[in-house]
């Protein structure tokens, strides 16, 4: 990780704690009353969002800002994908206004190392989501969450047992997360319907469950992932119903987990489909501090990218 | 005038003498004493190849190719006779636009260019074409396709092959069952779910060969499966002409030598339809062609301008050219490899699929034949570059790859119409 953040699997486990201390570092200062650091004064940095994303592109934004950068949103709402402008030249647009940083969330897997392999601009590429490759800095922050309840902020994620539950087949958070916390040497489970599982999924470093009551209790972190309703109309599973009653993280399944088990989520949430709202407001709920540490996570990419020279 | 090649070796290393006249081979006994001598030392005569799967895209999109280009990058590698697919626009499903796509070939003089007529009007796998009048037409149909667009309506298919029985045609099969292909980017398996690329699975393609097979025994038609990729389709391909059924295979250089290991990249330069497969479907394409269960290689030539590939994948258009490179990565791929001889190549890329087609006096070098032919250097090694490219996209995947054999000329009906 020198120039550019596409993907967890591009990263060793030294770079991935690095991000993680960094980020701790960070956070730190925030809390200070001057949330501000000059780190990155001067330095332009490009938010450009393919697809609508408001959580992740006001944490981008609010990190840049943090570090002082200056941030130009560019919402590209026509993709080359619906025959709008092509990636290309919007690549060229913003090489043209000096972009130092280009933040990027495109439909398309793949689109973020096309960005940064073909010669159309310089500056460093972060993948913020890419079809459905991989999240990079959401899997990064969902295990600077789960070092700072488990591990007291330091270190890798051994010995955890983390379950990803629901839609893994398109979900770039799931491919991130697997990578990393395979990286951090915690291990990890997929609970999922095997519609909703890549085919080759043997070939992944993890155990696959369809049954989600299966050792519920043994589990340290419970990731749950968004399922999408228009997901039925494929035939991925029978119903709503069906789905929220065998693989959703309801009060019964919540009274069965550990004491000290964390439930997350990328958001947004279904509320009532894949999360009960008791489950999501619940104690051992960290899903808002998923979302505040988004923050530091992000400040930590652009410094450590961004900040050399 | 008669024309003697001398010092010229054959496929498999033999010195011989070539004769034609006229634009037809002849015995060079024959030739008169008068004869013009080309010496061809050091060079390999072989027949002018066979394409039986390219795409020209005229009429309709001019800008990526057209007959006259597409039969330029033909005969620079070596090919003397080209199989327009129907996929333009207008589609090829009358006999007016193939007699058109005919006709610009015989005007152009460079190669032979047979129209391939669409199965179904407008592509669209709902009512017959007028596959009668395309082959009454002087374009004189003989193949039929849907091309990317499987027939997959089984009755449609089964009448498909039925029909053509008169006019002793055949039905070449994109085998792909749209349901399971929807929206698919490349192979289903171990490299596609780390992508988060939509896979495309191999029974997809397998599912619609063994439906074909079954329905080409049941009424005695022949069947030709286009662009095999799976070692399952080689198997149900291998097992029907067991039990003597009338199917033909073709396999593309390309998925002889490349893996879907290449989309990691998410260059689109290799995305393809059907798409790149495994080490282990490579492997077994490549036995069904030593052992003869793939008659023909076919370079489903699919030109694409340049922002139809400088795009994220998803956007970008499926294929990729082939014809300049055909003859030397199918020889890399199995001559070079060990698995055939030169010699026993040559058939699957001109005798073969001209039988196929029907395509009379193509694809052997024999008296009486028209004088299509290439003379090859086999020792030479050669580097794809970009600006060397004949056609007009550029969207091959073998662009800075040094390669073997190089095509030196070729000669379409006793003319050089290539010199490199």
């Amino acid at each position: 990780m020198t120039t550019h953040l596409l993907s967890i699997k591009d990263l060793t486990k030294e770079n991935a704690l690095n991000i993680l201390d960094t980020a701790e570092e960070l956070a730190r200062i925030t809390e200070t009353p001057v949330k501000k650091l000059p780190t990155l004064r001067g330095r332009t940095i490009v938010n450009l969002f393919f697809e609508d994303s408001t959580r992740t592109r006001i944490s981008f934004e609010a990190a840049a800002k943090r570090l002082s950068a200056d941030v130009i949103n560019f919402s590209a709402k026509g993709s080359s994908l619906s025959k709008g402008e092509s990636l290309k030249d919007t690549a060229l647009t913003l090489q043209a206004m000096g972009a130092d940083g280009v933040v990027i969330r495109h439909p398309a897997s793949g689109a973020a190392q096309r960005l940064a392999d073909q010669k159309w601009m310089t500056g460093s590429v972060i993948n913020a989501g890419d079809g459905t490759h991989e999240h990079p800095t959401q899997a990064l922050l969902d295990a600077f969450t789960i070092r700072q309840h488990l591990k007291q902020s330091q270190g890798d994620l051994s010995g955890l047992r983390v379950a990803i539950v629901g839609d893994v087949l398109h979900s770039r958070v799931a491919r991130s997360n697997v990578h990393l916390l395979e990286k951090l040497g915690a291990k990890v489970t997929l609970v999922a319907p095997p519609t909703l599982l890549p085919v080759a999924v043997e070939s992944w470093k993890v155990a696959v469950r369809y049954d989600f009551d299966e050792e519920l209790n043994e589990y340290d972190v419970v990731m749950m992932l968004r399922v999408q309703r228009e997901r039925m109309d494929e035939a991925f599973f029978p119903s709503e119903r069906e789905y929220s009653r065998r693989f959703g993280l309801n009060g019964e399944r919540l009274s069965k987990l550990s004491k000290d088990c964390l439930v997350m989520h990328p958001g947004p949430m279904n509320r009532g489909l894949e999360i009960s709202a008791d489950s999501a407001d619940s104690s051992k709920s960290v899903i808002v501090d998923q979302v505040r540490n988004g923050v530091a996570v992000r400040m930590a990419t652009l410094y450590l990218l961004l900040g050399g020279n | 005038m008669s024309i003697l090649l001398k010092n010229v070796k054959t496929a498999s290393g033999d010195l011989v003498e070539i004769a034609f006249e006229s634009g037809r081979f002849i015995e060079p006994k024959d030739a008169s004493k008068e004869a013009q001598v080309i010496d061809g030392k050091g060079l390999t005569v072989i027949p002018g190849l066979v394409d039986l799967h390219t795409h020209l895209r005229e009429p309709g999109k001019e800008d990526a190719e057209t007959v006259l280009s597409g039969s330029k990058a033909a005969v620079s590698g070596g090919y003397t006779a080209i199989s327009a697919m129907p996929n333009t626009n207008p589609v090829a499903d009358t006999a007016g636009v193939v007699e058109q796509v005919y006709r610009l070939g015989q005007v152009h003089g460079i190669c032979d260019v047979f129209p391939i007529g669409a199965v179904t009007v407008g592509q669209l796998g709902k009512s017959l074409a007028e596959m009668g009048a395309m082959n009454s037409s002087e374009a004189k149909v003989r193949i039929f396709s849907d091309d990317g667009n499987c027939v997959w309506d089984s009755l449609i298919m089964r009448r498909a092959l039925e029909y053509v029985k008169s006019f002793d045609g055949l039905i070449a099969q994109h085998a792909e069952d749209p349901r399971l292909t929807h929206d698919s980017q490349m192979n289903e398996g171990v490299v596609s779910a780390e992508l988060g690329l939509k896979g495309w699975p191999a029974a997809a393609e397998e599912s619609i060969i063994a439906r074909d097979i079954l329905l080409s025994e049941h009424v005695g038609s022949r069947l030709h499966i286009c662009h095999l990729t799976t070692a399952g389709g080689v198997e149900l391909v291998r097992w029907a002409k067991a039990r003597g059924i009338q199917v033909t295979a073709e396999v593309t250089p390309h998925h002889l030598l490349l893996t879907d290991e290449k989309a990691r990249s998410y260059d689109p330069i290799y995305k393809v339809n059907p798409p790149l497969r495994t080490d282990r479907d490579v492997q077994a394409l490549r036995e069904g062609l030593a052992d003869g269960t793939i008659d023909i290689v076919a370079t489903d030539h699919a030109p694409h301008p340049a922002e139809n590939k400088e795009c994220e994948w998803a956007a970008a258009a499926f294929g990729m050219i082939g014809l300049e490179t055909s003859l030397s990565i199918t020889y890399l791929a199995m001559v070079k490899s060990g698995l055939m001889k030169l010699e026993d190549l040559l058939p699957k890329m001109a005798k073969n699929p001209a039988q196929i087609g029907r395509y009379e006096g193509h694809g052997e070098l024999k008296p009486g034949n028209w004088a299509n032919f290439a003379l090859i250097d086999t020792s030479a090694i050669w580097k794809v570059e970009r600006t060397g490219i004949v056609s007009k996209s550029k969207n091959s995947p073998f662009v800075g790859s040094e390669l073997p054999v190089k095509v030196i000329k070729t000669f379409f009906r006793g003319n050089e119409v290539y010199s490199q």
